[in-house]
């Protein structure tokens, strides 16, 4: 079957496809296969450590969509991201079951300890995985309609609107640590057993995880480069470069934007939904604003407007984070914001910019 | 993605009012507009009727309130009073930008804003008109029968042969005319065209006053230009726009005896060069 012509022009993109087939391939075998006597070994840990950085790389991708593409720069993607993640949550708590602490058939842990008597109307639906996963892209793309349809309707834009969105995820994470709101408070949702019946500590599991995080790159990466490819994708570049021209030309703006911004928390929170399961705890602390400045920062240094350099910058900085974090801890938040000046002065158009740069003058 | 479609459709993409109804001859209707700003009247009872076809240049002292009656007529800025109709049923002042864009008005913007990311082509086919528009942005193909009118356009605005390059690598006068195209592709009844051959040499000028002139008849021309030779090349009637509202209207050469009009143009005497 030949490719489509939207696929085959996008060198990058099928360089990005078949590294994630070749690690998506490669990571289980090297798990699972190769002895833990062996130097190429990979323990569980690097496996979800790396399943982690896909998650962390769909979400720079759904970043890059509205930042790079539709010129809206979300400072609040995180709380698309950590809303997918808490709905999974979610259901794997419901899966505890008579396996908590308190062996409540219904309650969380959290909610006995809290005297709750009933489950709260919200929870219920989540003990059954189609809900739950439904879920995971109606929430978080609920929220950033009726939040896109108000703010783009009034003509919000600019550094106004990234205040706004900074605003609602920290709005977001200060009602989340409340008690009362139900999700677990500061502790959040943790102590997770099985999904879908298969225990989440066990390598098998861990590795079906890994690669549905690696499918959902896939996935969520081919579904945006088709996107940026079709006709629309030339309206998202038309409302970055100038509204007016593209109101002028009879679209309505507002209404491209409240969809793609849609779509784009659709993907956050697939992201999110991915990475609980595989850390293991969700909580408040993932709807902190610093969280959606990184994911823009991880944009920024693969290359705005690229996708690709969305995946790499989110895979680089998060090891170079990884890495630093274990190293030297209080240096890390000081080499990020260097990082962000740095790339913003040196190379605004990024890692991918600088390889194009490069093949152009050879 | 059918829901992105329906989504889509369900975003008014078609033509919120019926076709224009020009039987009178008259096009475009400004009657007793106003509107200030913090106090300051932009627009003051404005009254400006344009012909079916015709080609209409309009000139102004700076802040005569050129550029805000393009915004009124866009939809852009809404007046205080008066009323502003396309044909003898349309009133615009109930339209947005998209919808008066959809009814046949294309604006030309001031500074030329052509979609530099992309090329020729890609602009072009962002602005083509069309029922199916909505419904077909979800595809990276064109039809041969699209292909057919963007190579027409093309042709119209002299950059056949550019079709690849991008917008943003033409030179000034070529990104001008691309917008031209970029509004042909609409399909309007009304082109607004602010400053076309601001920072053109005189050979572009001459080839911008040849496109213009030769759009006339099928469309409704108006020109908002500083230019009085290039005016005095392409426009039959000329209207001056002074403080906001209409000081003088008629041939160039009989302006240029008003004595009124030569007083406002005092100190802007350049103009006339």
């Amino acid at each position: 079957m030949p490719l489509p012509r939207w696929l085959f022009s996008d060198r990058a993109g099928l360089v990005l496809l078949a590294v994630l087939a070749i690690i998506g391939v490669g990571v289980p075998v090297l798990n699972l296969l190769v002895p833990p006597d062996n130097p190429l070994h990979l323990t569980a840990y690097t496996v979800t450590l790396i399943g982690k950085y896909l998650c962390y790389a769909l979400l720079a991708v759904a970043v890059d969509l509205v930042w790079g593409y539709m010129g809206i720069l979300s400072l609040g993607h995180a709380a698309f991201f950590a809303l997918g993640g808490y709905c999974f949550g979610m259901y794997l708590m419901r899966q505890i079951g008579t396996r908590g602490v308190y062996g409540d058939p219904m309650l969380p842990d959290f909610m006995v300890f809290l005297n709750w008597k009933a489950l709260p109307w919200y929870w219920h639906g989540f003990d059954m995985f189609w809900f739950a996963a439904l879920m995971v892209l109606v929430v978080p793309g609920l929220l950033a309609f009726v939040f896109g349809w108000f703010a783009f309707r009034s003509r919000v834009s600019g550094v106004y609107l990234s205040i706004i969105t900074q605003a609602l995820t920290y709005a977001l994470m200060l009602a989340f640590f409340r008690n009362e709101m139900g999700f677990g408070g500061n502790n959040g949702l943790t102590d997770f057993k099985d999904v879908l019946g298969f225990p989440l500590h066990a390598d098998g599991t861990r590795i079906v995880l890994f690669a549905l995080s690696a499918l959902a790159l896939a996935g969520g990466y081919l579904a945006c480069r088709w996107l940026v490819s079709t006709r629309m994708g030339r309206v998202l570049v038309a409302i970055r470069d100038s509204e007016d021209r593209a109101r002028f030309l009879g679209y309505r703006v507002e209404r491209v934007k409240a969809l793609v911004f849609t779509f784009s928390a659709a993907l956050a929170g697939v992201a999110g939904a991915l990475y609980v399961p595989q850390v293991g705890i969700i909580n408040p602390g993932e709807f902190a604003p610093l969280n959606s400045i990184e994911a823009v920062i991880w944009v920024a240094v693969g290359g705005r407007g690229t996708l690709v350099g969305a995946v790499v910058g989110a895979v680089l900085v998060n090891y170079a984070k990884t890495w630093l974090t274990g190293a030297l801890p209080e240096v890390w938040l000081f080499a990020l914001g260097g990082l962000f000046v740095a790339v913003t002065l040196l190379l605004p158009y990024g890692l991918i910019g600088l390889l194009r740069r490069r093949e152009a003058t050879t | 993605m059918s829901e992105l479609i329906s989504e889509l459709d369900a975003a008014g993409m078609h033509p919120p009012v019926g076709p224009v109804d020009a039987t009178h001859g008259i096009l475009l209707y400004l009657e007793g507009v106003s509107v200030s700003f913090d106090g300051f009247k932009a627009i003051d009872n404005l009254s400006l009727y344009i012909g079916d076809g015709e080609l209409r240049c309009i000139i102004g002292p700076n802040g005569a309130g050129k550029t805000t009656m393009m915004d009124i007529i866009t939809g852009k800025t809404k007046p205080d009073t008066g009323r502003v109709f396309f044909g003898q049923t349309i009133d615009l002042l109930k339209l947005d930008e998209p919808a008066i864009a959809r009814i046949g008005i294309g604006r030309k913007l001031q500074r030329p804003t052509v979609i530099e990311p992309l090329t020729v082509l890609e602009n072009l086919e962002l602005a083509m008109s069309g029922a199916k528009r909505m419904r077909g942005l979800m595809t990276t193909r064109l039809s041969s029968e699209e292909r057919d009118r963007i190579a027409a356009v093309m042709d119209q605005i002299g950059l056949a042969e550019h079709g690849g390059r991008l917008a943003g690598i033409l030179a000034h006068g070529q990104k001008q005319w691309l917008e031209i195209g970029m509004l042909l592709m609409q399909e309007p009844r009304l082109l607004l065209v602010d400053e076309p051959v601001a920072g053109m040499t005189p050979a572009e000028m001459d080839r911008t006053a040849e496109l213009l002139r030769s759009l006339a008849g099928s469309h409704s021309v108006v020109v908002v230009e500083h230019d009085m030779g290039f005016v005095r090349s392409i426009a039959d009637r000329v209207t001056v726009l002074h403080q906001g509202r209409v000081l003088a209207e008629g041939r160039l050469d009989e302006l240029q005896e008003d004595p009124t009009v030569i007083e406002v143009y005092l100190g802007a005497g350049d103009a006339y060069h």
